[in-house]
């Protein structure tokens, strides 16, 4: 079964477009609160978590496939070579495969020691942050947009690996803006960092040229 | 009336001097009941100072930060959140149990994860932005 979450602080009608054009039998859910995130210590989208037949989780949160071969986009066309193109599907196809594995044989279920190892560590600055995250997402939506800007401020800054809590903050003031200069501009400052951890499969084509 | 925003959803309860709820509410609000002891859920019981507590009624702010979890306001004081502390979340993490929760779908069912159990679950986010 899949459940997937819109981490979406607009809403069920501003999700309704992408959902509806999914065609989807599985449960597509809506997440204005990004209580998801908050539970399980998810910093971005997309991220998933396996969970097995008595509901434990057999994989913690990781990226669900993606890549940062959109990081050697043109800035100016913002398009991406052929060779990132079907390097970024071959990530997400590797993931598919390895998702139907463990449904089919169990394979890539880590044991209990390697899947606690590999958990988030939530600190108190990052429960404030999501406190804040909460806080902030109700004012605006009540009307109190300034006030509710300083609590998403105070979010980020209080746990700024969170690209969730930075990218919908952004995305409420302008839809458009959690993917523009400010946006690219902190994805530069990543350096050599990943912004997308590659899945700890083994051969998961995850390899960026240029860097 | 005061809006208090929790992990089990949004609720409004008649708050005076700040978070200060009758126990009823307190009990509603928070799943901890109040009782001679302090503030009691299963077997386990959280004293809190005279300070926090009188008259059949709990100062919650104090009560929550006793616990470890963040505690915020609004400006005006009439919208709280009783946040998730990082304890309470790394343990329920290292449990390795997937939390609970939920959420609705476009036609505004709410659906629970815990409900999918006996099926394998791929559980994955995404967003518009």
């Amino acid at each position: 079964m899949v459940v997937a979450v819109a981490e979406d602080s607009r809403g069920q009608e501003h999700v309704r477009p992408w959902i509806e054009q999914a065609k989807a039998e599985y449960w597509c859910l809506i997440d204005p609160d990004h209580r998801v995130a908050s539970l399980y210590g998810m910093a971005n989208v997309p991220r998933a978590v396996w969970i097995d037949e008595r509901g434990r989780i057999a994989r913690p949160p990781e990226t669900a496939g993606s890549t940062d071969h959109f990081r050697n986009m043109d800035p100016k066309t913002l398009t991406m070579s052929p060779a990132d193109q079907s390097a970024r599907d071959a990530g997400k196809a590797f993931y598919v495969s390895a998702i139907k594995e463990w449904v089919a044989t169990g394979r890539h279920a880590l044991d209990a020691s390697a899947a606690q190892e590999k958990l988030p560590r939530i600190t108190d600055d990052i429960a404030l942050a999501h406190a804040h995250f909460r806080l902030g997402v109700w004012l605006r939506r009540h009307g109190a947009v300034e006030e509710g800007s300083r609590h998403l401020a105070d979010a980020s800054r209080l746990h700024p690996e969170s690209w969730n809590m930075w990218r919908q903050s952004a995305d409420l003031e302008a839809v458009g803006k959690a993917a523009g200069p400010e946006f690219w501009a902190r994805v530069q400052a990543l350096g050599h960092k990943p912004y997308h951890q590659p899945p700890d499969l083994p051969g998961f084509p995850s390899g960026r040229r240029g860097g | 009336m005061t809006t208090i925003l929790t992990g089990s959803g949004e609720f409004t309860a008649s708050a005076t001097n700040g978070l200060w709820l009758g126990a009823a509410d307190a009990a509603r609000v928070t799943g901890w009941t109040l009782k001679p002891d302090g503030m009691c859920r299963d077997d386990q019981c959280v004293p809190l100072p005279s300070t926090a507590t009188g008259a059949g009624r709990v100062d919650v702010e104090a009560f929550w930060r006793r616990l470890g979890n963040p505690v915020l306001c609004a400006d005006d004081r009439q919208t709280w959140v009783l946040g998730d502390g990082a304890g309470d979340r790394n343990a329920a993490l290292g449990g390795l149990m997937a939390p609970d929760f939920s959420l609705p779908d476009l036609s505004g069912t709410p659906r629970t994860l815990s409900d999918l159990r006996g099926n394998k679950v791929l559980l994955v986010t995404w967003a518009t932005w």
